[in-house]
């Protein structure tokens, strides 16, 4: 957090690859621009009222050298297309092994848990080299993660999730701002993002305070929420059992077959009726209004944690 | 003509203020409008003012969070819908359409008044909105902000945007009917000079989109009002289903505030370059296919909200694809200058520097065209410097020109040469110093509507403070010296400039009819050589 | 300049009588096609809307009144076949005749507004009503609210546009008695129809939108 510097810096693998789209563009655009000028001022002053130049009229059709300079361009633009979405494709698509933070923004702060269960506000320490995936939502307005120095950003959406992905490349403090105006405070909301060796972030993780996992956590509110009444392994009624069900394909009762990620299990807690899986009936109540967003991943978590255990032989 | 024979000019018929607020005059409301929209600039710019002197410091000590909030809200508020949108089109436009196809009036010129009424009356909603204590939205009024969380008077602000946005559709109705079916004998269409070309494709959108715009802040007002509503989650509802309807209709609209400019940049250049304009068809063909794909684009406003990846990429090709026609128009403006007869009054350096600072903004646009570059970018400093270069770099001055331009027709007085000159370039060096900065500062991450900013942003938002106080003076010299002229300045000739075009071939100001007879035309249009 | 004025019977903006009518006409049309684009905004919001929730959609749905709905239907577009009557009487010189077809017409029209009053007092013993007392006893309560908040914006929108619209027609019924309308000038009332014929043709939309779910 030093004095002014031109150059923002790289911290993030997806920072290298846009900074070197972003400069390619700057020396294009800059060519252009001074060529233009160049132009301009070029033909100002040959042509000015006065000179004695040549004034004869341009006789033959401008249209060769207008479709040179419609193709032209054209060809470049598609070609900053191209390179834009490959980026943007990677930037939007989480490699598998991510380390999962959670994200609740609210007015005007930054709340994170990370899996094992350290929560932190506005601040956010990570281990170098590890891609992380940030799972994000908010609990009033539209707010947005925004880390200048790994060149990402994502907005934070009331009623949904939304995911942002990065993997660190420098040791360091980096800020982290609110980019989507949500309020009085939004300039304040802002705090840190802190990047420590691996081993530094492992030290870090057992210290402080030792709060359960967020899978423990989910463990306990599913069976204080009465979950456990009809999805655990000695229910009477025919509910999905979740063992084996995060991050694998449900089939529904309408035809469709969606992963079971974590947009689909808060939606199944909360609009049980939306999406009910194929051979059951929707009599799941809803729980709007008696979880909180922080209670929501939790459960998520939980049930994430029994994605690889085996389900439970079938009851008769 | 003998002297005494000469019908009076609008201007006589009638000195009273009654006969200004009933006029069915196209001229003479064109008049009201653009004292309507000088009145509302200065109030933006007010708000802008503000701004700069709170950014001058990276602490938060001029005026506090929430006053700054509203401030920007208002800056936006106003100069979108209070000047930019209306500028070209209901000063420029209202003077000069009829008399650039040789008619006597618009169509409907009672519709035309009661577009300046509806402009009024949204004024007066958005004036009550800063005396009832401001809104703090944003321009943009994202939901559920502005629909459930905000205590400011959106209802107030949502109302006034309501009212002016109607005054938008009349006027874009009115010249779309003129132009097709009011043009002299021997007006085709493609005799039409750019700035008519300019004026239709602006009015399209203007008609399509604002309805778009009108719904959508009617639906913020029930959800606000009535709590029930389609943006808010809590109800099952979807606050990016407002984003899409919000840049439906926004994203046109800043073509609404740049094609009017380009018009106005094409009748000056070919006027002072003594030249036709280069390739006139593919610039008639770019305004139009600027319009079209502009309808487009609106989701490269939401790169990174929510939207789906696919979707992104949709929107970001077709960004790169309206992006095209602009570069044509740059490129044929700079070859109309090629082997030309080039004189640089007042007009020509608003004209060129249009054209210098619009390329800049346009290229900037293509930054944020591509999806992986808009994901650092958004909401940044860079954005608002984009922007900024292509409403105030480009529009703003293009608007400045014409009115130099056209000022010896529209009051018969001739303003000072040598002071326009000389605020037209101290407007084009306020302006970079301005806003160049900002580029940098939002590569480097310095966030909009931010009051405060970490303290290594400082120097750049100096120069930028800086730069805001000679565009401010800039401003307030034209309005000085222009309004001095009414006074005291040289009484013009029909043609001071020597400029091809109908509205040339009547008298300075010019009669209530325009014309004594129809004209006849025979030829293409920019006949200079 | 008065003596054009005098000499070609219209306004001076304007050449010739044929260019008025063009110019009314293209009038027309556009403003329609700002309301085309106006009322597609709550088009999309109920697009969207239907496609999230499928289900709420079809069970509230099931709650509007298919037969009052289908009275409503019959009226607009009876009112709609008046209305062209009319502009054919004007049309022919047979003023008696158009001014008793718009007097039918407007009567449709507030037959409809009168039909649409009376759901809407139904709907409101049904606690249909968002946010005054409403109470949904089958599943998806919450996004059945929205289905009927959009109901009553999108035929409240509607029935607004009616009432203009029969205001205008009673307008035009006073131009006929004072025949300032007739065979060589029938620009107004040909404008009133093409509204009302747009206004039918929006609830023609709005008909199977929320009459017809799942029915």
């Amino acid at each position: 957090m030093s004095g002014f510097h031109l150059l923002e810096p790289r911290a993030s693998t997806f920072a290298s690859s846009y900074d070197w789209l972003f400069f390619t563009m700057v020396v294009m655009c800059s060519v252009v621009a001074i060529g233009v000028f160049v132009v301009l001022t070029v033909f100002s002053i040959r042509y000015r009222r006065g000179a004695s130049v040549d004034r004869t009229p341009f006789s033959g059709s401008s249209h060769p050298i207008e479709y040179a300079w419609t193709i032209t361009p054209f060809l470049i633009f598609l070609g900053i297309f191209v390179w834009a979405a490959i980026l943007y494709a990677e930037a939007k698509t989480p490699p598998p092994g991510a380390l999962d933070v959670s994200v609740v923004a609210k007015q005007w702060m930054w709340k994170l848990q990370h899996s094992e269960g350290r929560r932190e506000i506005n601040e956010l320490h990570l281990p170098l080299g590890r891609p992380v995936r940030l799972v994000m939502t908010s609990e009033d307005v539209i707010h947005s993660f925004y880390v200048p120095a790994f060149r990402v950003k994502q907005d934070v959406l009331p009623g949904r999730y939304t995911e942002l992905w990065f993997q660190a490349t420098r040791t360091g403090e980096y800020p982290l701002e609110c980019a989507e105006y949500c309020g009085t405070d939004h300039a304040r909301m802002t705090g840190r993002i802190i990047v420590m060796q691996p081993a530094q972030y492992a030290t870090w993780l057992s210290r402080g305070n030792l709060a359960p996992s967020m899978a423990a956590a989910g463990e306990e509110r599913f069976r204080s929420l009465g979950c456990s009444g009809c999805h655990g392994a000695n229910a009477s009624v025919h509910a999905p059992k979740l063992e084996g069900v995060f991050g694998h394909p449900v089939h529904l009762s309408d035809g469709r077959t969606v992963i079971a990620d974590e947009s689909y299990i808060r939606d199944s807690i909360l609009l049980p009726t939306k999406d009910v899986v194929a051979g059951f009936v929707p009599i799941m109540p809803s729980f709007q209004g008696q979880v909180s967003e922080g209670d929501l991943l939790e459960l998520i978590a939980y049930i994430k944690s029994l994605a690889n255990a085996a389900p439970p032989p079938r009851q008769r | 003509m003998a002297e005494a024979d000469r019908p009076p000019s609008y201007l006589a018929a009638g000195y009273t203020i009654r006969s200004w607020l009933t006029t069915h005059d196209h001229k003479r409301i064109g008049i009201l409008f653009a004292i309507a929209i000088t009145a509302f600039f200065f109030i933006g710019g007010a708000a802008a003012t503000m701004i700069r002197i709170e950014l001058a410091t990276p602490a938060g000590d001029f005026v506090t969070d929430d006053t700054y909030n509203k401030l920007f809200t208002i800056h936006g508020v106003v100069m979108v819908w209070f000047f930019l949108i209306p500028s070209i089109p209901t000063t420029l436009g209202n003077f000069l359409i009829p008399m650039m196809i040789g008619a006597r009036d618009l169509a409907f010129p009672r519709l035309n008044l009661a577009s300046w009424y509806l402009y009024v009356l949204g004024g007066a909603f958005t004036v009550a909105t800063l005396i009832a204590g401001g809104v703090d939205t944003g321009w943009t009024f994202y939901t559920p902000y502005s629909s459930i969380y905000s205590n400011s008077h959106v209802m107030l602000a949502v109302v006034g945007v309501f009212v002016v946005g109607f005054s938008s559709i009349f006027t874009g109705l009115n010249f779309i009917v003129t132009i097709h079916t009011m043009r002299a004998p021997g007006m085709t269409w493609f005799r039409l000079p750019l700035f008519v070309w300019a004026t239709y494709a602006t009015s399209l959108v203007m008609v399509l989109a604002t309805p778009v715009l009108a719904m959508t802040l009617s639906l913020i007002g029930i959800e606000r009002l009535l709590g029930i509503g389609v943006f808010d989650p809590a109800l099952g509802g979807d606050p990016l289903l407002f984003q899409h309807l919000f840049w439906f209709y926004s994203h046109p609209a800043v073509y609404i505030m740049i094609l009017p400019a380009m018009g106005v940049a094409s009748e000056i250049i070919t006027c002072f370059a003594r030249n036709r304009v280069f390739g006139y068809r593919f610039m008639a063909s770019a305004i139009l296919a600027i319009a079209v794909i502009g309808f487009l684009v609106w989701g490269h406003h939401m790169f990174v909200s929510g939207q789906s990846v696919y979707a992104g990429f949709v929107f970001s090709f077709l960004s790169f694809v309206v992006a095209v026609p602009s570069a044509i128009k740059v490129f044929n403006w700079t070859a109309t200058l090629y082997r030309g007869d080039i004189s640089f009054e007042a007009p020509m350096l608003y004209a060129l520097g249009f054209v210098g600072l619009f390329t800049i903004g346009g290229l900037t646009g293509l930054f944020l065209a591509a999806t992986a570059l808009d994901v650092h970018l958004r909401d940044t400093y860079f954005v608002i410097a984009h922007f900024h270069y292509i409403m105030v770099g480009g529009s703003v001055m293009a608007y400045l020109g014409g009115i130099h331009f056209w000022w010896p027709k529209i009051t018969g007085r001739l303003y000072h040469e040598g002071i326009a000159r000389f605020a037209a370039i101290l407007m084009f060096c306020g302006f970079n110093l301005t806003f160049f900065p900002q580029y940098l500062l939002g590569y480097e991450g310095m966030i909009r509507r931010y009051h405060e900013y970490p303290p290594q942003f400082q120097l750049l938002n100096v120069l930028s403070s800086a730069g805001a106080s000679i565009l401010a003076l800039s401003y307030l010299m034209p309005l000085a010296y222009l309004a001095w002229s009414l006074w005291r300045g040289a009484p013009a000739t029909a043609n001071p400039w020597q400029a091809q075009g109908l509205e040339w071939q009547t008298a300075s100001p010019p009669p209530t009819h325009n014309f004594e007879a129809a004209p006849l035309v025979t030829h293409a249009p920019y006949a200079y050589r | 300049m008065p003596t054009a004025e005098a000499r070609t019977g219209v306004a001076l903006q304007f050449d010739d009588a044929d260019q008025r009518h063009e110019a009314a006409k293209l009038g027309m049309w556009t403003f329609l096609a700002t309301e085309v684009l106006f009322f597609g905004v709550l088009f999309a919001a109920y697009t969207v809307s239907r496609i999230r929730y499928p289900e709420a959609f079809a069970l509230a749905g099931g709650h509007t009144d298919l037969l009052l709905g289908g009275c409503e239907t019959a009226v607009l577009i009876t009112s709609s076949a008046t209305m062209s009557l009319a502009l054919r009487g004007v049309r022919i010189g047979a003023s008696r005749a158009a001014l008793a077809l718009l007097g039918v017409t407007a009567l449709l029209g507030v037959a409809f507004v009168c039909i649409h009053g009376l759901e809407y007092y139904h709907e409101y013993g049904e606690h249909l009503v968002p946010q005054l007392d409403f109470s949904f006893d089958e599943p998806h309560a919450r996004e059945a609210e929205l289905f009927f908040w959009l109901y009553y914006v999108m035929t409240g929108f509607h029935v607004l546009h009616v009432l203009i619209g029969v205001a205008v027609i009673s307008a035009m019924g006073a131009l006929v008695w004072r025949r300032r309308v007739g065979p060589d000038y029938d620009a107004p009332v040909e404008l009133t129809g093409l509204y009302w014929s747009f206004v039918d043709v929006v609830w023609i939309f709005l008909f199977p939108t929320f009459y017809l779910v799942a029915r």
